[in-house]
């Protein structure tokens, strides 16, 4: 019995990364048929990017606070504490500025699309719009997964200025520092390799986060029930797939350029 | 030529004149390994509305998914306007379905578009310019008395109001079939003859093919009974005890199509199945 249940989740399991793939691919593949649903598109990149400017902007401010405090405390043990800024920026813009902006959007649009994808599965909406001739991948996925992205790759760049900004902050008037040797600090360090990376990897966050916030919703079961568990599934899978691919973008770039 | 191509050239209903508006051979379907249909074949001719019976959950609103191409079956053919729409790739279905009506069992109305971008949903896909699209939504929505209705959003109205708005978005394109999923459900007798009044209209001035599930008799023999007036814009009985020689039943009963002919079979059949659900 055992073997026949572990058979049955691993096919369940294939079936599930099937179904996400074939998802992501067409509704992807229909970015270049017609028609085109612009209105939907600028609707999401509005709903996503600029309904999420204040969450990001707050937390992007108060990480950069922290880091400058709390490397400060550590670089002055070995007398380095004029290194704060290259610290502060090293971190936000490799790190934290697009994992942490890309999980506070996944919270509130994967989840946000899973609802309300899952919604209109549960009430026969998308059984209806399939009926009245529309593809509710071009008109429903499509857009939300191509605003994320893009708007994830500006709300990234927010965060890391203003999380850069916050560090500057804690630094000339908590610790003490001269501002222009932190800001000069914080780039001068800077390669082309660091920005790549902290570029990338909102493109990639935003597939992810979005692809999984409307495969969730668009596969839920079971009533309204079933649209709570879409939604929560969405934001714990998403969070955790941003996290572990935000590790494999890092062992590749450290293979491409070596840092 | 492919399937795309005919349906580019010229309307689905046209590509193949002489196939039935819907035919389904030998079709089955299971969810979850339960068996719902089994060995289903029917057909609806074109200018004929099927009246489909059966208990509750017995697969009637499956049939019309599968008539619709929104769910494949498990085996067995199924072809709308010649079309084998169980294997036909989606794209091609949207096209198809262009021609299609379909009024869902809840309405499944836009909750978020309002009553007027909810009816004008496929013009507005087409691009028809937005002083059309309002003239031909509020005409549609005379058919169904609720023009008054325009800005409201779909939880602003009752039960009955909603199941009509999604029957003035199902009849607005004028499509060649309809497909009715209990219309009439959860109504009062008031309400589901004005609805009832309505399809019998779609039938008689437009003579659209219809496949129509419903629950309850009375109605579905009111449609057999009855005929539209286009003088005095309103049902009437027909004479002499007729029934309309178009309407004729389809029943099923655990997993299976146990009847298929006239309203006079219907009643006259010794089924003890069709005997107790007609008592
Ligand atoms: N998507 C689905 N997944 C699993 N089972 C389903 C699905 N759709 C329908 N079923 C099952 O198929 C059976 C028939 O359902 P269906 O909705 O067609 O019944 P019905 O005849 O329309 O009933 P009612 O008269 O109450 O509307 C039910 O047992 C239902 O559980
Ligand atoms: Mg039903």
């Amino acid at each position: 019995m055992p073997i026949a249940s572990l058979d049955t989740t691993a096919k369940k399991g294939v079936a599930a990364v099937q179904d996400y793939s074939l998802l992501s691919a067409r509704a992807l593949g229909n970015l270049f048929r017609r028609p085109f649903y612009y209105a939907d598109l600028v609707n999401q990149a509005d709903l996503i990017g600029v309904g999420s400017l204040p969450i990001v902007i707050l937390t992007g401010f108060f990480l950069g606070g922290a880091l400058a405090l709390q490397s400060s405390a550590t670089l002055s043990q070995f007398g380095a504490a004029a290194f704060t800024g290259q610290l502060v920026s090293f971190s936000m813009i490799k790190e934290i500025g697009p994992v942490i902006t890309a999980l506070m959007v996944s919270g509130r649009n994967a989840s946000g699309m899973a609802s309300e994808l899952g919604s209109m599965v549960v009430t026969e909406q998308i059984d209806a719009m399939r009926a009245l001739g529309t593809d509710p991948l071009k008109k429903l996925v499509m857009p939300r997964i191509v605003s994320t992205i893009v708007m994830l790759f500006f709300l990234t760049i927010l965060s890391d200025a203003v999380g850069i900004l916050g560090g500057g902050c804690v630094a000339v008037f908590m610790l003490g520092q001269d501002a222009s040797q932190y800001l000069h600090n914080a780039y001068q360090s800077l390669r082309f390799a660091d920005i790549a990376q902290g570029l990338i990897k909102p493109l990639i966050f935003g597939f992810v986060l979005s692809t999984i916030g409307c495969y969730y919703g668009m596969n839920t079961r079971g009533g309204t029930q079933g649209v709570g568990r879409a939604t929560t599934q969405a934001v714990v899978v998403s969070s955790v797939l941003i996290i572990a691919s935000d590790f494999i973008i890092i062992r590749l770039m450290i293979g491409l350029f070596g840092r | 030529m492919t399937v795309a191509e005919m349906l580019a050239e010229k309307p689905a209903n046209e590509v193949y004149p002489d196939a039935p508006a819907i035919r389904f051979e030998n079709v089955s379907i299971g969810f979850d390994g339960k068996s719902v249909l089994e060995d289903i074949s029917f057909e609806v001719k074109r200018g004929e509305t099927r009246i489909l019976l059966g208990p509750a959950g017995v697969g009637k609103s499956v049939l019309l998914k599968l008539a619709n191409g929104l769910i494949k079956p498990d085996s067995g053919k199924i072809f709308v306007f010649g079309f084998e729409v169980s294997a036909m790739r989606e794209q091609d279905l949207y096209k198809l379905r262009d021609i299609i009506g379909t009024v869902f069992q809840e309405g499944a109305l836009f909750d978020s578009l309002t009553v007027r971008d909810n009816v004008g949903y496929r013009l507005t896909d087409e691009h028809v310019p937005e002083a059309e699209i309002t003239e031909r939504v509020t005409e549609a929505l005379r058919f169904v008395e609720l023009e008054h209705t325009l800005d409201k959003l779909p939880s602003q109205l009752s039960g009955g109001m909603r199941r009509r708005v999604a029957i003035a978005r199902a009849i607005i394109t004028k499509p060649s079939l309809l497909l009715y999923d209990s219309p009439t459900g959860g109504l009062d007798p008031i309400t589901s003859t004005t609805i009832i009044e309505l399809v019998v209209k779609q039938r008689d001035v437009y003579k659209t093919s219809a496949l129509l599930v419903t629950h309850r008799l009375q109605d579905a023999f009111t449609m057999v009974s009855h005929q539209f007036n286009k003088e005095t814009n309103s049902m009437e009985p027909l004479p002499d005890h007729q029934n309309d020689p178009k309407t004729s039943f389809l029943v099923l009963h655990q997993c299976r199509l146990v009847f298929d002919g006239s309203t006079h079979d219907l009643v006259a059949s010794d089924d003890p199945f069709i005997k107790e659900y007609l008592s």
